[in-house]
């Protein structure tokens, strides 16, 4: 069978395909090349009309966006996936979770490239937002009318080191306690809801509740020190908490991009 | 089919005497193909991911200490609990058998007097070698493989099993003779 028959074969098949009933019911409307159908393909279909119908020109220039904010949603996306994969051996309990982790590493099938994608990923994910937040800086993206989407930005930035934070604990090695012993502490100088933070003793006489048991930090930490409560409180966080506010605060980002004139567009 | 999309003029067209295939075409199967074997590679991957090369569950081989412990004509329920297997001596052989009711998997239990196994759950009687002969069990009790190891120890292997409706029974493999 030369080229020409297998081409005209795959036609044949292709036609039979796409005139078929069930097809046309789902994509409604064909391929024909034509500006004013390009726009109906991509606006009726559930996936396609998440792009914009029209791009700019000005658009899809590398050089100018870097891809750092659609790159960071794609490591999002990775993340969510290897992380809910994981899920499926991780328990988040502390005579677990290091056996757990060591289990996946070494015990089951893809488990340490699954791991080691969200190990990674996390880290890529930071740097990629902190780029992103440069080249929007950089590029005055910031000004009006996209004043808003700036601090939504700032507001995913914050989750995104509290994902990275809450996930670092979930190992439960002395790296990751230790970390977080460190890290929650900070949260003792939070300025009134700290215990040793400003206006400390003030919150005190006016509440009597802002002691080491009750203020800022138990509240991450489910206690004095960072213990099994702890462990637990943070995989929750980490995994469907700070997730479903990111995923919230995204959709809200993406939209005003397409509203305040598309990615990189001069207004 | 004229296309009116401004600088489209030069591109080729599907039809076009010159090329068997536009680029266009090329590169959608290209990507196509990359993603759905990204897919479908990931997926076989996922489903690989479900089965882990380590359990941590019992072992499905257990000592049952040495044929003396056991008297010939007794059905001993000393695994009953831990194992859910009577261990039977008739004469010249051991058997292991089974303690799963073949009706719905209830535990039977071991009448002496009567010298049958009897189910709680719907009365399923079987004989002393495991016959069903009353109630709505469907078969006879299944018996696990046994053997003697070197230090003439009785090996009880869970994992393999022997239907007499099958003529398992007579395996060698299925009794220890003495």
């Amino acid at each position: 069978m030369n080229l020409i028959q297998f081409k005209a074969q795959y036609e044949e098949l292709r036609k039979l395909i796409v005139d078929s009933y069930v097809w046309k019911s789902i994509f409604r409307h064909g391929y024909k090349d034509t500006a004013r159908n390009r726009v109906l393909m991509t606006a009726s279909n559930v996936f396609l009309h998440l792009h914009p119908s029209k791009m700019r020109r000005h658009g899809i220039k590398i050089s100018y966006t870097w891809c750092a904010g659609g790159l960071t949603f794609l490591f999002f996306l990775i993340l969510t996936v290897t992380g809910v994969i994981l899920m499926f051996y991780y328990r988040p309990v502390a005579e677990y979770a290091f056996v757990d982790m060591k289990y996946l590493q070494f015990d089951v099938p893809f488990g340490m490239v699954m791991r080691n994608m969200h190990r990674w990923g996390a880290h890529g994910m930071v740097i990629l937002v902190m780029l992103h937040m440069f080249r929007v800086f950089m590029t005055g993206s910031y000004k009006p009318p996209r004043e808003f989407n700036w601090v939504v930005g700032v507001l995913l930035l914050v989750l995104t080191f509290l994902l990275s934070f809450t996930g670092y604990l979930l190992p439960w090695d002395q790296l990751s306690i230790w970390a977080v012993t460190v890290g929650t502490n900070m949260a003792r100088a939070t300025p009134l809801l700290g215990h040793e933070g400003p206006l400390a003793e003030q919150m005190q006489q006016l509440t009597g509740v802002i002691t080491p048991r009750y203020d800022a930090r138990s509240f991450l930490t489910a206690g004095t020190i960072v213990g099994a409560p702890t462990l637990l409180r943070f995989y929750v966080l980490h995994c469907i908490f700070i997730p479903i506010a990111a995923a919230v605060l995204m959709i809200v980002h993406f939209w005003r991009v397409r509203k305040d004139g598309g990615i990189s567009g001069p207004l | 089919m004229q296309s009116t999309i401004p600088g489209s003029e030069g591109i080729t067209k599907r039809g076009d005497e010159r090329n068997l295939w536009t680029r266009r075409e090329f590169f959608g199967f290209a990507g196509w193909g990359a993603f759905l074997s990204a897919i479908g590679l990931g997926l076989l991957g996922f489903v690989r991911f479900m089965f882990p090369r380590v359990l941590f569950e019992p072992s499905p081989i257990f000592k049952a200490g040495k044929p003396e412990d056991y008297v010939e004509g007794e059905v001993s329920e000393r695994f009953k609990e831990e194992q859910r297997v009577w261990i039977l001596r008739e004469k010249g052989k051991i058997i292991a058998i089974q303690a799963i009711c073949t009706h719905l998997g209830c535990t039977p239990r071991w009448l002496p007097l009567e010298t049958k196994f009897k189910c709680p759950c719907h009365g399923s009687g079987f004989t002393m070698e495991g016959i069903n002969f009353e109630g709505p069990a469907p078969r006879p009790l299944e018996r696990y493989a046994v053997r003697l190891d070197a230090e003439g120890e009785l090996i009880v292997d869970k994992s393999r099993k022997f239907l007499y409706e099958k003529g398992e029974w007579e395996n060698p493999e299925a009794f220890v003779v003495l």
